[in-house]
């Protein structure tokens, strides 16, 4: 518990410099509204302001300073606005609610979670190929490398014409999305860890006369754990993302993306920072589940010290 | 030596294809190693020591004469499990015990459980790591992880040791302690030892015959007899006798101009 305390200072810090932000980025708004109910503005006009910088603005109407932190729909939300709105959307609403965070965050849960499991084992299937078979090295390798080269924005609108036009909606193709980025860092780190044992290693197994099987199951498979879940880390985060830019194309009413896009297009700002928030929190939370099943993991093989 | 050899080769050849152009690990090799021998291998780097040992446990495939190990092919006599390993690292997996580690061939090879656990005990026994079976490696010293992994080797009950400079990564103290267990090991046992090393006095201190190799190509220069006795306390390094042989080792050494 000795880090809480510098942790707890940068926290303040990052909250600080969020609601400093707010003033310049809110103050045009805030002093319009203020001209509006009559508070005496310098200088008066909204014509005029705009071409006045927020810095200058901000310092010659310090007693507006208050609204740039109230506002409905601000440019920068303040930290205590999200909170205020992820409480309410999270806790207060029912989870079946379409108002629900919950229910949003289980819809982009549920794709991910779909996702993130076809993209594990796609990609430790396809690394097993690649380290026993020198043909699979040189062909699928290249392809995958290539594979992550496309921008998924370009990508993702594809996937989702192409398989809703042979009918296949909703959570499929998601989940596919997500599969598609979650399956490159499990490749790439299975077969680094199928490959860690040492030549002497495998100098030994064969000293035993090992099948390969036996060299696999005895030596390869566990010496990759480790590699694994340093990249299952990676993949769930990225899966999470591709659930996310899974929804955007479509339109979709349902799940964290949606709130994204509906929060863009009626200016709810707040709305989409919470949208983010919650995302954020669900990525740290999933990435911390996988740390807990690592560590029990690797202790239960005693290698976790 | 009037049986069969366990281990024979007559002009044995390995040579590697480099992109320098050819490098002869091995040229011309004779030698034969009978039941119960202690052979040391001697010779600085690039002399075919390591190579030689590693034709003999069929990890290397030579290239000319004719190599037997009990009579048979080396990959043969793999698969009869003529043969323990034990490489310069311990080499012995962390996510196993070390019981775990060393049934791990008693695993590939198919024996019972029963047996598995049995003969882990015993050897764990006879390299004095009775009551370690359930540590970690991680929990014991480099000396004592090296002794594990000669345990291993010798769970299978093969006849033949190599040990590829086993104790070449321990400190001084730790490899006389090593030395000396060892050759308690090989009279109880009576096997036949094959050992890769750099160090003279460990060469004469523990063997019946020293090989004495040199490089480019590699090749064996000189065969050492040890008229040492069979029982050697760690002292007999300091006999007249010890310091004649090791001094004809080294003579070996600089006739094979191992040190231009």
């Amino acid at each position: 518990m000795r880090s809480l305390g510098p942790v707890l200072v940068v926290v303040a810090a990052i909250v600080a410099l969020w609601y400093a932000a707010c003033v310049p980025m809110n103050i045009h708004t805030a002093v319009t509204d203020a001209e509006r109910a009559g508070v005496a503005v310098s200088p008066d006009g909204a014509a005029v302001r705009r071409d006045i910088g927020a810095l200058r603005l901000a310092l010659g109407n310090t007693h507006v300073w208050g609204d740039t932190f109230a506002q409905e729909k601000p440019r920068l939300p303040a930290p205590h606005q999200v909170a205020a709105e992820l409480w309410d959307t999270v806790a207060m609403k029912k989870v079946s609610s379409k108002r629900s965070l919950v229910y949003h965050g289980w819809i982009t849960l549920s794709a991910t979670l779909v996702g993130f499991a076809i993209g594990t084992v796609a990609g430790v299937l396809l690394a097993v190929g690649i380290v026993h078979s020198r043909a699979m090295d040189m062909s699928v390798m290249p392809w995958a490398i290539a594979s992550q080269t496309i921008p998924i924005l370009a990508i993702a609108p594809m996937i989702i014409v192409v398989l809703n036009s042979v009918g296949v909606q909703g959570l499929v193709p998601k989940a596919i999305i997500s599969a598609y980025l979650s399956f490159f860092p499990v490749v790439v780190g299975m077969v680094k860890g199928l490959r860690s044992p040492s030549p002497m290693d495998l100098d030994l197994m064969r000293t035993w006369s090992a099948s390969r099987g036996q060299t696999f199951r005895k030596l390869r498979l566990p010496a990759s754990v480790p590699y694994l879940f340093a990249s299952l880390k990676i993949g769930i985060a990225a899966s999470l993302v591709g659930a996310i830019v899974g929804e955007l194309p479509t339109g979709a009413v349902r799940g964290l993306g949606a709130r994204l896009l509906t929060g863009s297009y009626y200016g709810q700002t707040i709305q989409i920072w919470s949208a983010l928030f919650a995302t954020a929190i669900l990525a740290a939370g999933l990435v911390a589940l996988i740390s807990a099943l690592e560590r029990a993991t690797l202790a239960r093989m005693g290698v976790g010290r | 030596m009037s049986a069969a050899p366990v281990i024979s080769a007559s002009s044995l050849d390995l040579t590697f294809q480099t992109n320098d152009g050819p490098v002869h690990a091995l040229k011309g090799v004779d030698l034969d190693i009978g039941k119960g021998e202690f052979v040391s291998f001697i010779g600085p780097s690039g002399c075919g020591k390591t190579t030689f040992l590693r034709c003999i446990a069929a990890l290397e495939e030579p290239t000319g004469g004719t190599l037997t190990v009990n009579g048979m092919t080396p990959e043969e006599a793999r698969k009869a499990r003529a043969y323990g390993y034990v490489f310069q690292a311990a080499g012995l997996y962390p996510w196993r015990t070390i019981a775990g580690n060393v049934r791990l061939p008693l695993e590939i090879m198919g024996f019972s459980r029963a047996d598995q656990k049995a003969r882990a005990e015993k050897v764990l026994d006879l390299v004095d790591l009775a009551g370690f079976g359930g540590k970690f490696p991680w929990q014991l010293s480099g000396g004592m992880q090296q002794r594990a992994s000669i345990a291993r080797a010798l769970a299978f009950d093969a006849d033949i040791l190599l040990m590829d400079e086993p104790f070449g990564a321990l400190d001084e103290i730790v490899r006389d302690h090593l030395n000396e267990e060892l050759l308690k090991l090989w009279a109880r046992t009576g096997k036949t030892i094959g050992f890769v090393t750099h160090s003279i006095p460990e060469a004469v201190y523990l063997s019946t015959r020293i090989v004495v190799m040199s490089p480019r190509p590699g090749r064996i220069t000189d065969v050492i007899e040890s008229p040492l006795p069979k029982e050697r306390p760690l002292d007999i390094r300091d006999t007249p006798e010890f310091l004649e042989v090791a001094h004809r080792v080294r003579e070996g050494l600089r006739a094979g101009h191992a040190y231009d």
